[in-house]
């Protein structure tokens, strides 16, 4: 191909010679990209756009054959419907998210103040078989959820925690320690050890070093942590659905999909119940859009 | 990193200091004390929540418990395992599972590195459009069943709609036996493609500029640089990607749930969907603890293959 000489070694001269046919090589093959990478992005964004554009749709427009991309009715009904029941009062829906909200945020908590000190343990002291307790810690948060779910059901059962917050912050929180312990091990690594040594010497206790020096830098990284954490629980279905069934302690996806439980399905409200559902999660995410590459692969991978 | 070692070696000078000198022997004992106490709480909340529970899983399915039923629990030996590797459903859940897999995971990985490979050659808007890729990973796989539920409808559902418009046929997305197990591939390509465009990104970005120069000195084709260069620097990385979907594949569950729930018939049945049915619709606990561990041993062998393949990179 005509563009792979580069033109850190085309010299003026030869440039002046072909540079129309080169030009226009670069040029075609460059628009043809753009051209495939924004058709690639119209169809990941398609469902979303569509998605978005079905809660605010009047019902009829909903289900019209052709379906309607644009001349519709604008109405901002479903949305109401997310938090109001159809006879005034809170919808169940609107329950259902303050349950995920506190959820998901007690469990987050949890996370972090038992994964923080343990990451900084993993990275600061010689701990036996440190690499293996690691690897063991990573590989519980790869154990089918499914499968996890029938006994701790039975335990549950047995102890009393089936259908209550407090059971489902519990595994939420299990499953995010090893996330926070690999995520906040990279984090701690980057914080040179010298400075505690450096507190050491002039007379504070190791612990006090961590808490005065440490901590404060490990901030920033302890918010992006939590802030997956954070989603992971928000969007987790599995043990929701298994473990809950009262209104007044399921969160918000397993509310979301009993939409559909019924003989008809209100699309409409099921759309506004999603946008509702995913737009804080979208808007943590591009936060912590910087450490994505960490966090999508649970701290395993770090650039 | 910073072991006790050096501490007694600094001995003298704590002394000099104003502080108290620590004798080394007991500052040794609390740094270890602290890795302890700062790890054991962690530690014991994964024994009782993953551990514990797996175990108990173990033992059940040594017996014929069942969740309703209740009562006596008595001891089968390796009966419930011999009965599901021999059972005829089991090996079409498998099939089905294998199928989807391979066939998601392969789609995902080469959209995902086609995307970030023309991602990676714009200067401008690359933040911006590395984003709006991005979307569709961060959505819960239940908002993304159900939206693809009413998608893909074969009556209203705006795929068959815009199909119509260009004068093609209907398809029978979610209730075809073949289309469905398709659908499902579909759209945990459409979720799961930003992952592996996200990491081959990563890979991409983090090429050193020299190589390509150097390359382009001695007149390298661009296919000969991609193939040369780029590939096998990228590789480790989207193999780690490859690994960990495929791990998360198999354990999949929300979304066959919600989008056809194992239908029309068992086509879209996957390994994770019978163990539930088989627990929580048969209640044969035992049995489906038997199921739950050989999938454990699966999901083991794989991770074992994951966690390796990322010290090899941790290591290089």
């Amino acid at each position: 191909m005509a563009v792979s000489v580069d033109e850190a070694v085309s010299t003026r001269p030869a440039r002046d010679r072909t540079p129309l046919a080169r030009r226009f090589g670069g040029r075609g093959r460059s628009v043809l990209e753009v051209a495939l990478l924004t058709v690639l992005a119209v169809v990941m964004l398609f469902p979303v756009l569509w998605m978005i554009e079905t809660s605010i749709k009047e019902n009829r427009d909903v289900y019209a054959i052709p379906a309607k991309f644009f001349d519709f009715q604008v109405t901002l009904d479903h949305f109401k419907d997310v938090f109001v029941a159809s006879g005034g009062g809170r919808s169940t829906l609107s329950a259902a998210f303050l349950n995920s909200v506190v959820v998901a945020g007690a469990s987050t908590a949890l996370a972090t103040v038992l994964g923080v000190p343990a990451a900084w343990a993993y990275s600061r002291f010689a701990v036996k078989a440190k690499k293996d307790q690691l690897f063991f810690i990573l590989s519980t948060r790869f154990m089918p959820p499914v499968v996890v779910v029938i006994p701790i059901f039975l335990m549950y059962r047995q102890v009393g925690l089936i259908d209550t917050k407090l059971g489902l912050i519990l595994i939420y929180a299990a499953f995010n320690v090893p996330f926070t312990i690999w995520m906040m091990k990279g984090f701690v690594d980057e914080v040179p050890a010298e400075y505690e040594d450096a507190a050491m010497l002039d007379g504070y206790t190791r612990l006090q070093a961590f808490w005065r020096f440490t901590l404060p830098l490990l901030l920033p990284g302890i918010a992006a942590t939590a802030v997956f954490a954070l989603i992971f629980s928000w969007n987790e279905f599995v043990f929701a659905i298994f473990l809950t069934s009262s209104d007044s302690v399921r969160t918000a996806p397993p509310a979301i999909a009993g939409l559909i439980g019924g003989t008809t399905v209100d699309w409409g409200l099921v759309a506004a119940a999603s946008v509702v559902f995913a737009l804080p999660v979208l808007v943590f995410a591009y936060l912590v859009r910087k450490h994505l590459v960490a966090g999508v692969t649970l701290g395993a991978v770090r650039r | 990193m910073s072991d006790s070692a050096p501490l007694t070696s600094d001995q003298p000078g704590q002394v000099a200091s104003a502080t108290p000198p620590a004798p080394g022997r007991s500052r040794r004992l609390s740094d270890r004390g602290l890795a302890v106490a700062f790890t054991s709480p962690a530690l014991l909340l994964l024994l009782a929540m993953s551990v514990f529970p797996l175990l108990w899983a173990l033992y059940l399915s040594f017996t014929d418990y069942s969740a309703t039923r209740g009562g006596q629990a008595d001891f089968v030996g390796f009966g419930n395992y011999t009965a599901i590797l021999a059972s005829e459903q089991v090996h079409l859940r498998a099939l089905t599972t294998l199928i989807y897999v391979v066939g998601a995971v392969t789609l995902q990985t080469v959209l995902g590195f086609a995307i970030a490979y023309l991602i990676s050659r714009r200067t401008h808007g690359r933040g911006l459009l590395t984003t709006l890729f991005l979307v569709p990973m961060m959505l819960s796989p239940v908002v993304v069943g159900l939206f693809w539920r009413f998608m893909l409808d074969a009556q209203f559902g705006v795929i068959n709609s815009m199909l119509g418009s260009l004068g093609l046929g209907q398809v029978e997305w979610l209730t075809g036996q073949r289309t469905a197990l398709i659908s499902l591939i579909l759209v945990d390509t459409w979720q799961w493609t930003p992952f592996i465009m996200l990491i081959a990104l990563a890979g991409l970005t983090a090429v050193p500029k020299y190589l390509y120069e150097a390359a382009s000195i001695d007149r390298a084709s661009e296919w000969f640089r991609f193939r040369t260069i780029t590939l096998p620097l990228v590789w480790p990385l989207l193999l780690i990607a490859v690994l960990f979907r495929a791990i998360e594949a198999f354990r999949l569950f929300d979304l066959v749930y919600i989008l056809t729930s194992g239908g029309p018939g068992v086509s879209t049945e996957t390994l994770s969907f019978h163990v539930y049915k088989v627990a929580f619709l048969g209640f044969n606990t035992g049995t489906a603890s038997a199921y739950g561990i050989l999938m454990v041993l699966v999901v083991i062998v794989l991770t074992q293959l994951y966690l390796r393949y990322l010290n090899k990179l941790k290591e290089d």
